[in-house]
This record gives C-alpha cells, sequence and structure tokens, in this order.
C-alpha cells in the first residue's frame, strides 16, 4: 500500500512565498553581519590550520605499528594482518629473531613489513585482527608522497608513525 | 546376512547399520561410515598405544541373558537390541565385534571430548601467532570442534624446553607437544633409528633426544609431518610462510625412480616446501628429506631464462625465433648419420614421444640417455637416481639406456659424429663428457633449467623447464604410470621440454598439430602398446599399474608385511 502523504493545505498569504522570502533572508543576512564583526568564522585555512585536536578518539588514520613500554617491537609476523587485508595493501617477509637478541625467546619478528598506502582503504581489520596488540590505526591523514616508491611504509616508517604504546597486554613478558 | 559373508560383522555406527570385515579399528570403520572421530596419537600407519584417548567413543553390545533368562530377540533385520556400556572406549586400538553399536555423539562421547581438550591445552602456551603448525593444527581445529572454550586451570603452565634443535632439519617445542608419541613410534617403527623418547612423569613429561644422539637420519622430517601440533617443526620451513597462504598440487617425486607422490605447496609462484602424498602402493605417506629439500635451486639464482647463441667466445641472449632457425641451418648441411642425440631419463614420456619424432625427422643415427645408478637406501631410494628410466625403454625403444654413451664419445673424437643435441642433461657434470670432445663438434645444442658446463660449450643453449614447472607421466620403478603435474610458471622465456622439441621439429620442416602436452599422451596411448586405453584421467592422482617390474620398494614390503601382522591398519 502506497503511502498517502497529505498536503498542507496552505493560506492565502503562504501561498504568496514572500513571508518565507523574507524569513530565509533574515538567516543570510545575520550570518553576513556577523561574519563581518568577526563573529562567526566559515573557512578554516588548511593546511596552516588544522581539525586535527578535534579528531575523535575513534578516527581511522594511516595503520601503524607500535613497540612495547621496554622498546620491543610486538609485532611477530603472524601474517594475519596481511591474510585479512581487502585490498591486501601489507606484505610481511617474517624471521628468526637470533638468539643473542635479547628478545629471542619470542621467536619471530618481520624483517620487512610493508604497508601501501595506495591501496590502503583504512578499515581497521587489520587493527581488529592483531593478536599482539602489534598495529594500531594512528590518526596521521595526509599520507602524501611524490612517487609510489614513497607512498610505500616499510618497517621503520611505520615504527616512527606508530612509536610506543603503552599498558597493553604484555603476553611475553610474564612469567617467561 | 552374516552367514553369507562370514568375514563381515554389522556394526551399527550413529544408528545406522553397516557391515565392516572382522579386525576392522572402530576408528577405520568410523570413517568408512563418513563419521569423523577425532584422534591425535592414532596414525594408520604407525602403532596404536592409545594414550591420546581423543577417540573415546560410546560402545554397546547385545545383553547377555543371566542364567535362565531368554536370550534377546532379533529385530525383523536380524540385529539384536545393544546395551550400551556405561563407560566410553578408544575407538583406535579396538575392533569392531558383531552387533556392536558405536555413538560418536551424545552426551557422554562429547564430555569426554570435552574434558580432553581441557587436559590437553591445560600446558598448552598460546603461541599460534609464531607456531609454523596454525592453519593446519588439530588441536586447533578440535579444541574449536569439540572444547568447551574455557579452562578450569587456574594454574601456571609447565615450563619446558622451547625452542630445542633436536637434529639438523628438525626444531622441538617441548611446551607444544602433547605427548601423542607418533614421532616416537616412527623414528622406531618406519626409520628404524629410535633416537626420540619421553623423559619425566606427569605433566612435566618431555620429549627429549637420547644423549649424545640427534634426530638426524634421512627420513626425519616426516616426524614433522605427522606431529598434529606444532612440537616438530623443519628448519628448512621455519618461518617461511603461513600455511593459509599456500596452495596446493599434486605431482610426483623426480629424485629417483621410485616417484614418491607428493603435494607441492606454493605461493604466488614461489614453492616454500614439499610434503608426501599418501600413496600405499609408492611411498605409504613417507618421503626422504633429501629429496623434500631439492626444491630451493629452482628460484635459484643459475637458472637459464633465455635461448642463448654463440657469439665468439661467450653467447648472447637471443628470441627463440633466432635460436631455432641458427638451430635450423647449422643442422641442414649435416647428415642424419651424423647427428647424435641424447635425451634425458629426467623427461616425461610425453617429452620421450617428442623426441622420438626429432629422431626419426633428423633421421639421427646415434640416440641415448644418460644413467644415475646410485645406491638404494632399503627405504624409498631406488638404486635407479633417474625418475623415468622405465618410460626411456618403453617410448624411446631403448633396452639398454646408456651403451651407447661411449659410442657417441668416441664418434665425437672421430669426427664421425659432428652434431650432438643434448636435451635436458649435464653432459660434462653427469654424462662424462668433457669440454674438449664437445669442443669438436660442428654443432652442439643443449636445454637445461640451469647454466652449467655443459653449456658453456654449447652453440645453442635452451631454456628447458624443470620438473615443477611442466606436466606429463613418468614410470616408476615399479612400472606404476604416475602424473607430473605444473605447480609454478617457468622464469622468462623458458618452456617445457616438449614444446623445445616440437619447436625443433618444425624448425627443421617437420609437422606439427600438437598444442598440450595431454595432446601427446593421447598419440602415446596410441603409439606404444602399453599405453593403450589410458587416458589422463584414468591415470588419476595415484597413478596406475603399467607394466611388470620385478622391483620392489623395500619400505612398502616391509609395511604390508606389518599390516598382515596386525600391527599396524595400512
Amino acid at each position: 500500500m502506497a503511502i498517502v502523504v497529505k498536503r498542507p493545505k496552505l493560506k492565502w498569504y503562504e501561498q504568496l512565498y514572500l513571508p518565507a522570502l523574507a524569513k530565509g533572508l533574515r538567516v543570510t543576512m545575520g550570518h553576513f553581519f556577523n561574519l563581518l564583526s568577526g563573529k562567526t568564522k566559515v573557512t578554516m585555512q588548511y593546511p596552516e590550520e588544522k581539525w586535527d585536536a578535534n579528531l575523535p578518539e575513534y578516527y581511522r588514520g594511516a595503520p601503524a605499528l607500535v613497540t612495547d613500554e621496554q622498546q620491543r617491537e610486538r609485532c611477530v609476523a603472524c601474517q594475519l594482518c596481511e591474510f585479512i587485508c581487502p585490498p591486501r595493501a601489507i606484505t610481511i617477509k617474517p624471521e628468526e629473531i637470533p638468539s643473542e637478541d635479547r628478545w629471542a625467546k619470542v621467536e619471530k619478528r618481520p624483517k620487512t613489513f610493508d604497508i601501501n598506502m595506495i591501496r590502503c582503504i583504512y578499515c581497521g581489520l587489520c587493527e581488529e585482527v592483531c593478536p599482539e596488540q602489534a598495529i594500531y590505526l594512528r590518526k596521521d591523514y595526509a599520507i602524501t608522497g611524490t612517487s609510489r616508491e614513497e607512498m610505500i611504509h616499510d618497517k621503520q616508517k611505520l615504527y616512527e608513525i606508530g612509536g610506543v604504546r603503552e599498558g597493553l597486554v604484555n603476553k611475553w613478558n610474564k612469567l617467561k | 546376512m552374516s552367514d553369507e559373508k562370514p568375514d563381515l560383522v554389522d556394526v551399527q555406527i550413529d544408528g545406522e547399520w553397516h557391515q565392516f570385515p572382522k579386525g576392522t579399528r572402530m576408528i577405520e570403520a568410523c570413517r568408512e561410515a563418513g563419521v569423523e572421530v577425532p584422534h591425535y596419537c592414532y596414525h594408520p600407519k604407525l602403532s596404536s598405544p592409545g594414550n591420546c584417548r581423543m577417540c573415546l567413543v560410546e560402545m554397546g553390545m547385545p545383553p547377555r541373558p543371566r542364567p535362565g533368562d531368554d536370550a534377546p530377540e532379533p529385530d525383523q533385520d536380524g540385529h539384536l537390541p545393544i546395551s550400551w556400556m556405561p563407560r566410553p572406549v578408544i575407538a583406535c586400538a579396538n575392533t569392531v565385534a558383531p552387533n556392536m553399536g558405536i555413538k560418536t555423539t551424545g552426551e557422554l562421547t562429547e564430555t569426554c571430548r570435552e574434558g580432553v581438550m581441557e587436559l590437553l591445552l591445560a600446558n598448552h602456551p598460546l603461541d599460534c601467532p609464531i607456531c609454523d603448525q596454525a592453519g593446519e593444527c588439530t588441536l586447533q581445529e578440535f579444541s574449536v570442534e569439540h572444547g568447551k572454550g574455557e579452562s578450569n586451570f587456574r594454574e601456571q603452565k609447565v615450563k619446558k624446553p622451547k625452542n630445542v634443535d633436536v637434529g639438523p632439519r628438525v626444531r622441538l617445542d617441548d611446551e607444544r607437544c602433547i605427548m601423542c608419541s607418533r614421532c616416537i613410534r616412527f623414528t622406531d617403527e618406519i626409520a628404524d633409528d629410535p633416537v626420540l623418547g619421553f623423559t619425566d612423569r606427569g605433566s612435566h613429561t618431555t620429549l627429549a633426544v637420547y644423549p649424545g644422539k640427534e634426530l638426524a637420519n634421512n627420513y626425519s622430517l616426516n616426524t614433522v609431518d605427522i606431529c598434529p601440533v606444532g612440537a616438530l617443526t623443519s628448519n628448512d620451513f621455519r618461518f617461511q610462510m603461513r600455511v593459509w597462504f599456500m596452495k596446493e598440487v599434486n605431482t610426483i617425486d623426480v629424485n629417483c625412480a621410485t616417484g614418491a607422490n607428493i603435494t607441492v605447496h606454493q605461493r604466488e609462484g614461489q614453492i616454500y616446501r614439499i610434503t608426501p602424498r599418501q600413496n600405499n602402493d609408492v611411498n605409504s605417506d613417507w618421503m626422504p628429506d633429501s629429496h623434500r629439500l631439492n626444491f630451493h635451486w629452482i628460484h635459484g639464482d643459475d637458472r637459464l631464462t633465455d635461448p642463448l647463441v654463440k657469439n665468439g667466445d661467450s653467447h648472447r641472449i637471443t628470441t627463440w625465433q633466432e635460436a631455432l632457425a641458427t638451430t635450423a641451418d647449422k643442422l641442414a648441411g649435416i647428415d642424419g648419420s651424423e647427428i647424435a642425440v641424447i635425451a634425458s631419463a629426467r623427461m616425461t614420456n610425453e617429452e620421450l614421444l617428442m623426441v622420438n619424432r626429432l629422431v626419426k625427422h633428423l633421421d639421427a643415427g646415434h640416440m641415448d640417455t644418460i644413467p644415475r645408478d646410485g645406491e638404494s637406501d632399503d627405504y624409498l631410494i631406488s638404486a635407479d637416481h633417474n625418475p623415468n628410466t622405465n618410460g626411456v625403454k618403453l617410448v624411446l625403444g631403448l633396452d639398454n639406456p646408456g651403451s651407447q654413451l661411449e659410442a657417441i664419445k668416441k664418434g665425437i673424437n672421430e669426427g664421425r659424429i659432428k652434431a650432438l643435441l643434448c636435451l635436458q642433461e649435464n653432459l660434462v657434470e653427469d654424462g662424462g663428457f668433457d669440454a674438449e670432445t664437445l669442443g669438436k663438434l660442428d654443432f652442439f645444442l643443449t636445454s637445461y633449467p640451469l647454466a652449467n658446463p655443459t653449456a658453456d660449450a654449447a652453440d645453442v643453449v635452451l631454456p628447458g623447464a624443470c620438473w615443477a614447472e611442466k606436466t606429463g607421466t613418468m614410470v616408476n620403478v615399479t612400472g606404476r604410470l604416475q602424473r607430473l603435474n605444473q605447480v609454478v610458471d617457468s622464469p622468462g622465456q623458458t618452456l617445457e621440454p616438449w614444446e623445445i622439441v616440437r619447436d625443433l621439429i618444425q624448425a627443421t620442416g617437420g609437422g606439427n598439430g600438437i598444442y598440450s602436452a595431454l595432446d601427446i599422451f593421447k598419440q602415446l596411448t596410441e603409439e606404444v602398446s602399453e599405453f593403450a586405453d589410458l587416458t589422463w584421467g584414468k591415470v588419476g592422482d595415484l597413478g596406475v599399474p603399467l607394466i611388470e617390474t620385478s622391483e620392489t620398494i623395500p619400505l612398502i614390503e616391509r609395511e604390508k608385511e606389518r599390516i598382515a601382522q596386525g600391527i599396524i591398519v595400512g
């Protein structure tokens, strides 16, 4: 059954439209005078001005790798993010941690970890799937470059963006 | 019903009646009935200690009447009623009995499985992100399928040695071990090298190598395959690739005449590992480490990727058109009786048929292949290290491959042979030819996957695909015809050997009409009587017996004995 929309019956002065026009013009003029007096500001002068401080907690920007309080890289190269990544932006080559390393008991780490930021769609599935709390979507959104190579974030760049993240589950510190 | 077939017994599985031969294990009966019973320690090729307790099922037998009571009445199908036992039994080590009932579902079985899973996981570490077994781990699979999802254990997990080198090719993680003892039984019963064992007791039980020994025998990597968890992992495959990324292709091993059935795991054109594939007539469930690890050269730097022609002292890269035209030019001035063709017993039957055509087309006076005789290891490695010597005998018609090589060498040295076509062989390193002899030739062509000293002496060098890059059939030492399947694409301009030979025939004015290895297989069935009535599909994944040879595979013979004795299921 189609819904019958009941149309209001307009009074004679409403059918003239002039009062409505006047109302609209009042709002427009109000803004105009506020702007002239500097009371409201409409245009943000990006990139000199940015909205960064107001980004919400859940904002999904560039994915990045994080280290824990002891500067240990959290990523163990399980390659689940590579698997889940819908645009296949992530490429990981794992390696064994040499026995003389302080964190040798973790056994595995990424040798290379590349995220192709041309491919990345900022979906956040990598963060969601990570069993080690090693990859997070940070608030960096202005990812630019002048070549394709520049747009591929390698391991070093990813740790630069990610930095240290504290207060996470420290699976490898306990007991062992 | 059971009177007609005395060796069959009626068994009820999950309410349905089936018939099985006497002596069938309950777990095998369930498998045949299409019901999977989860298990860890049971392996059909090994003895059954029944120690993991994962295969517990509910079992029942007809009630035995007390003295004076009436015997139970069979129903209209002749089946007696079943009275269920109050306690479960293990399905792996018990055999079926007449009128037995098995329940693999229901409260008793399910609580048993939940309990066993909880105990197995009590000390199992949460290593899955770094564990190579993740993705093909039965502990993961069964804990999802049959586990409770939570544990009553609040204690600290037992610490055991991790990352232990137990041998040159195998790494052990004792915390992950669930004490199924499959590896211990394998090294003892199959590899005859009992170096593994358990030490300590209770939850501290630890898998260890006998002091002063190591798991170094040539079959050690099979323990990695049968390990249901990630306790034993391969050093070669360690951390190379997660298993869920890899595509699997069924093919056969070409390192010796046994032709072990294998599965090759590849991702994006890169081979990461090879595992044995079950074929009870060829390699059972096993394969030697030396053959399993012999694939890294496929992605090596010394692969030939383009056709080369000699330019003074060095070679230059060229196109197939030019390489073939050069060959045709040179061969045009040489009489057939002055041409020798050396093919390879590593070629498939299809390629050998094309070689046969080439020899007939050129009217070549000499033809042979290079034998690779070595030692049998009395397990799976055959004394013949060529995979298709029987194919050479059948398709090329050479009764005694290798017998003409000396005559060919002599012919070259005496100037009677002016042109030599070497197809997929390494003349200098494997055939005993020296550069001086080869230098006397007017024209020398070679095709091979790798750059080698033979190629240095050649006028034309053609890149031929290796075993993982081609399709065809081979005849193994016992006369079994098996399929070789393409796993990865060949690099650069490399062509499959049958394509090379076809193009050679075409370039020298011969016929064509062949577009795939399957076309040649069809012609093989028409031209070689042994192949008559076969189709690509009939050969199948497991191959078919083609000819009778007196050869046997020692490990398979021993396994048959053990099956006959009832030690293993097989």
